[in-house]
């Protein structure tokens, strides 16, 4: 379409009326918001000197919800695209007051309350603007078709029958005519635009809501993997190992007392019994691992020793953690060290290995030190990347310093809760 | 010998009764709490208290502060202690006061019938069973400096004394004469800067007293 052909249907398009609807509804309801908001605000300012706040600040918060509201669906029924609603918390406390706290605390509620405020007086001049070109537009440009009803001279002393002063404002006419669309959609467009930004969460804050809502998925998940971990510790504590301590402590009394059976049968007994202990042995070392119950008994510094002392080579463990953190960062540090031992153990050819734990204010700092080969990554390996992984879900930080000929350490630090 | 038992579960318990009365030791009492046990220990005065650490209500350590409780007001009687896990704390916070009269022991020792015995009598007779994971749980904390200029072997004895094993038990153990284990305990006194004495029971003193330091 040409630029001519533009200009010249452009008032005739149903985006200019709806335009120009969407900013004199906007007046309307921006008066009424700014009429309302501007009473409640008052009583607000006058209630809080006399002590009463909060009730009157939760309806000053719910007037302000319900203009957004009215402000949305004119958007929706004008515009054709509605503007998303704003992404909020879920309120944490369960009183009036901390409701009201919070939601004080989001720049959206924030914000929304001036786009109500200050919309209307902005929409209002915006509709007088738009009304004013209209109508003169209209007027002007059909003027020689009324001329003679006027007065030869009008106020300013202008010759209302001579034809250039005609031709004059019918050209005048004609412009506003023609130049009213874009006004009037530029104008709708700019305040959609404001109104975006203002009525809805920002992009970086609905992407940070989100964030915090993940993490905190993530530590409940934590947390329920943990206590189920200790809740299988104690059944398979309760049930199954008692029962096969008193199998495999029956198995050696038969051993013991029935020396007179045939060899045969002796051997069997022998055997069984064997097997029974090699699996209380086998259950025992799973249970642990599940979750060491001595870790809740006495924290890190006996479970880690625990730990060091079934590895094949010497462990030097120095261990200072007080207070104690939290439960689930107590696991994670210990399913830390305990990895990375193994670890050790198995891919290195170390001699010796360091361990430090302490906690210095609200960081629990591990440094395990080994003097075997290095050349361990993150890359290689998944059991490293395993254990940063398990770091980074409590917030924490893993780095693992290993030049090729060693010798190797990793620093964790987390934050810790207690 | 007269022997209270306190164990929460009522198959391990009846088991640990059978095993004791067919060895011709007298069970005067059970418990399976704490409480339990500290009524039976006053009321029977028994030689020896056989305790498990885990019991109700809490199920954590229960039996392990009981022990202690044991220890602190009727120190002749003899405890041993029977544990899912041997933790070094506990065998630490245990071993705080004398370690004649006391035990430490994974539950999965019960298995062996004769050893146990031996443990239980040698224990009531006021000697010393820590469980082998202990003591190499001990040997990895404890001054980790001094004792890695201990030879394999002597660190094998040592575990082995600090189980409570008397010379001819460590030399059956590992299978070496007895003159030879004589001259690595020698060994690790002198590495460890320990005066040397004869009897086995000051012998296991003076280690617990190093792996305590």
């Amino acid at each position: 379409m040409t630029v001519g052909g533009r200009v010249l249907r452009a008032p005739w398009q149903a985006r200019t009326w709806l335009a120009t609807f969407q900013i004199a509804a906007g007046s309307a309801v921006g008066m009424l918001a700014f009429t309302v908001l501007s009473v409640v605000g008052s009583a607000v300012v006058m209630l809080t000197l006399v002590g009463v706040r909060w009730l009157p600040l939760s309806a000053l918060l719910w007037c302000g919800r319900t203009c957004t509201r009215m402000h949305r669906s004119r958007f929706a029924a004008l515009r054709g695209a509605p503007i998303p609603a704003a992404v909020h918390p879920p309120p944490e406390g369960q009183g009036l007051r901390s409701r009201v706290r919070a939601e004080l605390q989001q720049p959206v509620v924030r914000s929304r309350l001036a786009y109500s405020l200050l919309s209307g007086l902005v929409l209002t001049l915006g509709a007088a603007v738009s009304v004013t070109l209209w109508t003169a537009g209209l007027l002007g440009a059909t003027i020689i078709g009324y001329a003679w009803a006027l007065p030869a001279r009008n106020g300013f002393g202008w010759g209302l029958h001579e034809p250039a002063t005609l031709l004059a404002l019918t050209a005048a006419g004609l412009l506003c005519l023609f130049g009213a669309p874009w006004v009037v959609r530029g104008l709708a467009a700019w305040d959609a635009a404001v109104a975006t930004r203002l009525l809805t969460s920002t992009h970086v804050d609905q992407l940070a809501r989100r964030v915090e809502v993940l993490s905190e998925n993530q530590i409940r998940l934590l947390d329920a993997a943990d206590a189920e971990r200790r809740r299988i510790e104690r059944d398979l504590h309760d049930g199954t190992q008692q029962r096969l301590t008193s199998l495999a402590m029956n198995l050696g009394i038969a051993r013991e007392l029935l020396s007179d059976l045939p060899p045969d049968a002796r051997k069997l007994i022998a055997d069984a019994h064997e097997e029974a202990k090699q699996a209380l042995t086998e259950l025992r070392g799973f249970v642990r691992g599940l979750h060491p119950a001595v870790l809740d008994d006495r924290g890190l510094d006996a479970a880690l020793s625990g730990i060091a002392a079934r590895l094949p080579l010497p462990v030097h463990l120095t261990v200072d953690v007080r207070p104690r953190p939290s439960r689930t960062i107590e696991a994670a540090a210990y399913f830390v060290v305990s990895e990375a031992l193994t670890n050790v153990a198995k891919h290195t050819e170390a001699d010796n290995v360091h361990i430090e734990v302490n906690r210095r204010d609200d960081r629990l700092r591990i440094r395990i030190a080994d003097d075997g080969g290095g050349g361990a990554s993150l890359d290689k390996g998944s059991g490293l990347r395993g254990l940063r992984d398990r770091v980074r879900s409590v917030g924490g930080e893993l780095r693992i310093d290993s030049p090729a000929g060693g010798p190797t350490v990793i620093d964790v630090e987390m934050p810790c809760v207690s | 010998m007269r022997v209270v038992i306190a164990e929460d579960s009522a198959l391990l318990r009846e088991g640990l009764v059978r095993m004791l009365e067919l060895a011709g030791i007298q069970v005067v009492a059970t418990a399976s709490d704490s409480d339990g046990l500290l009524a039976a220990v006053e009321e029977h005065q028994p030689d020896l208290a056989l305790v498990d650490v885990r019991m109700p209500p809490t199920q954590t350590d229960e039996g392990m502060r009981a022990a202690l409780v044991v220890r602190e007001r009727w120190p002749h009687v003899a405890v041993l202690v029977l544990s899912q896990y041997v933790e070094e704390q506990y065998a630490t916070e245990l071993l705080v006061g004398e370690s004649s009269g006391l035990g430490y022991l994974l539950k999965d020792r019960v298995a062996n019938f004769r050893e146990f015995l031996e443990a239980v009598r040698r224990v009531a007779a006021g000697g010393t069973a820590l469980d082998p994971e202990v003591v190499s749980q001990l040997l990895v904390r404890r001054r980790p400096d001094s004792l890695s200029r201990l030879s394999a072997r002597e660190r094998e004895v040592l575990t082995l004394m600090a189980e409570g094993k008397s010379n001819a038990g460590i030399a059956m153990g590992l299978a070496i004469s007895e003159s030879a284990v004589a001259k690595h305990i020698n060994g690790i006194f002198t590495k460890l800067d320990l005066p040397t004495t004869d009897t086995d029971h000051r012998r296991v003193l003076a280690v617990l007293k190093y792996l305590k330091a």
